[in-house]
């Protein structure tokens, strides 16, 4: 019973140790070190001087902007703009609730142990987007409407990409679903579109659902622009997540298939149960990479007139009230768009580890 | 390899074949049938009659069609010519009885395929909870009886990919009779499994057979064929060679290419 009481053997290095081991394991290791220490303390200083030290944050006008490096006061002066576009201040409250909602549901899902985070989870996909089809245009229960040509900034971005993510993933799995299946008709319509709608490039979509739809459609029969913009990049988006999907599909093993048949489970069921879940798993990656790419890809609504957060921001810049703001403005957009897709790149891992139900057979 | 194993797997003679089967009714009834794969004539002219409570070995050289058959008793593959006939019920393209005989039909594969991302209880239970619809409660009582009955009910809560190959075996035969099966079919359950594993699956399926249940196992372990089987049927392209009881079929093969057969896995 010797091996009973044997423990691994400790890995710890002291951080000389580890330094040596890592950084300065052989003469080119040290000269690299060196190289990028050296780089990473001329650019990083400078950077941080821009964005926080020599930093203007106080005052209200272009001219309080005296200091040398960034000046945060154009984007803290346009922020409400940046936010929500054209969205009338008295009613803003109501996308202020629909902010609220969204990091309710989804914040705890970074934390480990938050009680009820399934359920919180559960009805930031079917509860929030419900009261927010009611709360945020208006025009029911006494609620003043508000046009979607005046919805704008960061709201229009992330009402168009959750609407964009949410919807795509089941139409992508129905049509991953459908191409895969025995049945020649779905298979062909499944086909088909996917790669119509995959070859097209979303400028293409956005377009047509703009400028070319409404001329094909009867008198009276058009509705908003944003509506058409959403149903093009769902559908997009749909055939790529479709693609993604129908890849997990095809990895898992044929066995088992036959076992969820041997045991008498329906198609549905054995695809519900048994095969999606394995499948989608295995492609977390895939469908992460989707999510983030057509979250920055709402950024295309420009061209036919939406003005998401990039849009507010890019019109503003070239205010002659504000010198050399750009840069600023567009770092506040990079930024925002980072804090997005990183916490859903984040929240990817997490789900992905606790997926993991070790070695498969 | 082994036969030493399954010589350790042999129960007492007090359960070894015998003529109690002879009034009950057939089960299982394969008349003329036929399959293709394309233009290969992979099954031909099969004939098989099964009464209630049968336990059946089939076994043959690699390729001989074992698979394929048994595979067509709960419809993982269709045949194109011919009648089966599962429990009064006759296999056709029609989805309801197709689904119909695999309630009544539990199936044990080669490379077990348990689901990798379900419990081994979540395994057992998945099945008698969406198909025969049982509450959950009861599935799980009934889940924890089986795998008390192959002997891993302390595994209940790992995943599949935690245990060994034996055990993962176990859970699939588990798995299989929470259905509560009239039919069980197995193929090759030890043939890929490490050696010391084999016996612990074999006596399982031993105290299966001994239970009453309907077996229809392709295997090579002649060990197990010889303690459990009512009959054994040997293929060989795709026909069916010879069936025989036990005795008869390992002392005085008729056939010449059973003869062969024999000889080639029994050397070693
Ligand atoms: N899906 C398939 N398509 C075409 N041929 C197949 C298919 N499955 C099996 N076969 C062929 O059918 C024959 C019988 O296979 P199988 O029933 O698996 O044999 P066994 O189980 O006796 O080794 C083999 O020659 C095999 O190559
Ligand atoms: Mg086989």
């Amino acid at each position: 019973m010797a091996e009973s009481t044997m423990k691994p053997p400790r890995k710890t290095l002291g951080p000389i140790a580890w330094m040596r081991q890592h950084l300065f394991s052989t003469w080119y290791n040290s000269l690299l070190t060196l190289l990028v220490g050296y780089l990473i303390v001329t650019s990083v200083g400078p950077l941080l001087n821009w964005v926080f030290l020599d930093a203007n944050f106080k005052g209200s006008e272009p001219g309080d902007c005296t200091g040398a490096g960034a000046c945060w006061l154009f984007v803290s002066q346009r922020l409400n703009f940046f936010i929500y576009g054209f969205y009338p201040d008295e009613l803003q409250w109501r996308v202020d609730v629909m902010f609220l909602l969204l990091a309710v549901a989804f914040v705890p899902q970074f934390i480990e142990r938050f009680p009820g985070r399934k359920w919180l989870g559960l009805f930031g996909i079917t509860g929030l987007p419900i009261i927010g089809y009611f709360l945020v245009p208006g025009g029911l229960l006494g609620l003043e409407p508000v046009e979607t040509t005046k919805w704008g900034g960061l709201m229009l971005t992330l009402i168009l990409a959750y609407i964009g993510i949410l919807a795509s993933l089941p139409i992508g799995i129905l049509l991953a679903l459908g191409r895969r299946s025995d049945m020649p008709i779905i298979r062909g319509l499944c086909v088909v579109f996917i790669e119509v709608w995959r070859a097209v490039p979303l400028i293409t979509v956005l377009f047509m659902a703009s400028v070319m739809l409404p001329l094909f459609l009867p008198e009276g029969m058009n509705f908003e622009k944003l509506l058409r913009a959403l149903i093009g990049i769902t559908l997009w988006q749909s055939a790529y997540m479709a693609e993604v999907i129908r890849g997990g599909l095809q990895a898992i093993p044929r066995g088992q298939y036959e076992a969820a048949s041997a045991l008498g489970l329906g198609y549905w069921k054995k695809m519900g149960l048994i095969i999606l879940p394995q499948a989608l798993k295995l492609v977390i990656p895939g469908i992460v990479n989707t999510f983030i790419s057509l979250f920055k890809d709402t950024t295309l609504v420009l061209i036919i007139g939406l003005f998401d957060v990039l849009g507010t921001v890019q019109s503003t810049v070239t205010d002659p009230a504000w010198q050399n703001v750009a840069v600023e403005g567009y770092v506040f957009v990079a930024f925002c768009f980072w804090i997005f897709c990183f916490g859903i790149s984040r929240y990817s891992q997490n789900l992905e580890r606790k997926l993991d139900t070790g070695h498969k057979t | 390899m082994g036969n030493s194993m399954t010589e350790q797997a042999q129960i007492p003679e007090t359960q070894s074949p015998s003529a109690s089967e002879e009034g009950k009714p057939d089960i299982i009834r394969v008349e003329h049938m036929h399959k293709w794969y394309g233009d290969f004539h992979v099954l031909q002219d099969l004939n098989l009659t099964v009464r209630q409570g049968e336990r059946i070995v089939i076994c043959g050289p690699s390729g001989s069609g074992k698979s394929t058959f048994i595979r067509c008793i709960n419809r993982l593959e269709e045949h194109q010519k011919g009648k089966i006939i599962v429990d009064d019920v006759e296999l056709t393209d029609d989805v309801r009885q197709i689904d119909t005989v695999r309630r009544e039909v539990g199936m044990v594969f080669q490379h077990f395929n348990l689901f990798p991302h379900l419990t081994v209880l979540e395994n057992c239970c998945l099945s008698p909870i969406w198909v025969r619809k049982i509450p959950r409660k009861e599935a799980e009582a009934t889940a924890m009886e089986y795998l008390e009955r192959v002997k891993i009910p302390d595994q209940a809560n790992k995943y599949p990919g935690q245990l060994s190959g034996g055990q993962q075996q176990r859970v699939a035969i588990a798995r299989a009779l929470c259905m509560k099966p009239k039919i069980m079919l197995f193929d090759e359950p030890t043939s890929a499994l490490d050696p010391e594993m084999i016996k612990e699956v074999l006596d399982v399926m031993i105290e299966l057979a001994g239970s009453g249940m309907t077996m229809i196992c392709v295997t090579h372990e002649m060990g197990f064929a010889k303690t459990v089987a009512d009959r054994v049927i040997f293929m060989d392209g795709g026909e069916i060679v010879e069936e025989a009881p036990p005795h008869e079929f390992f002392n005085n093969p008729r056939e010449p290419r059973t003869q062969k057969f024999l000889q080639q896995i029994l050397q070693h």
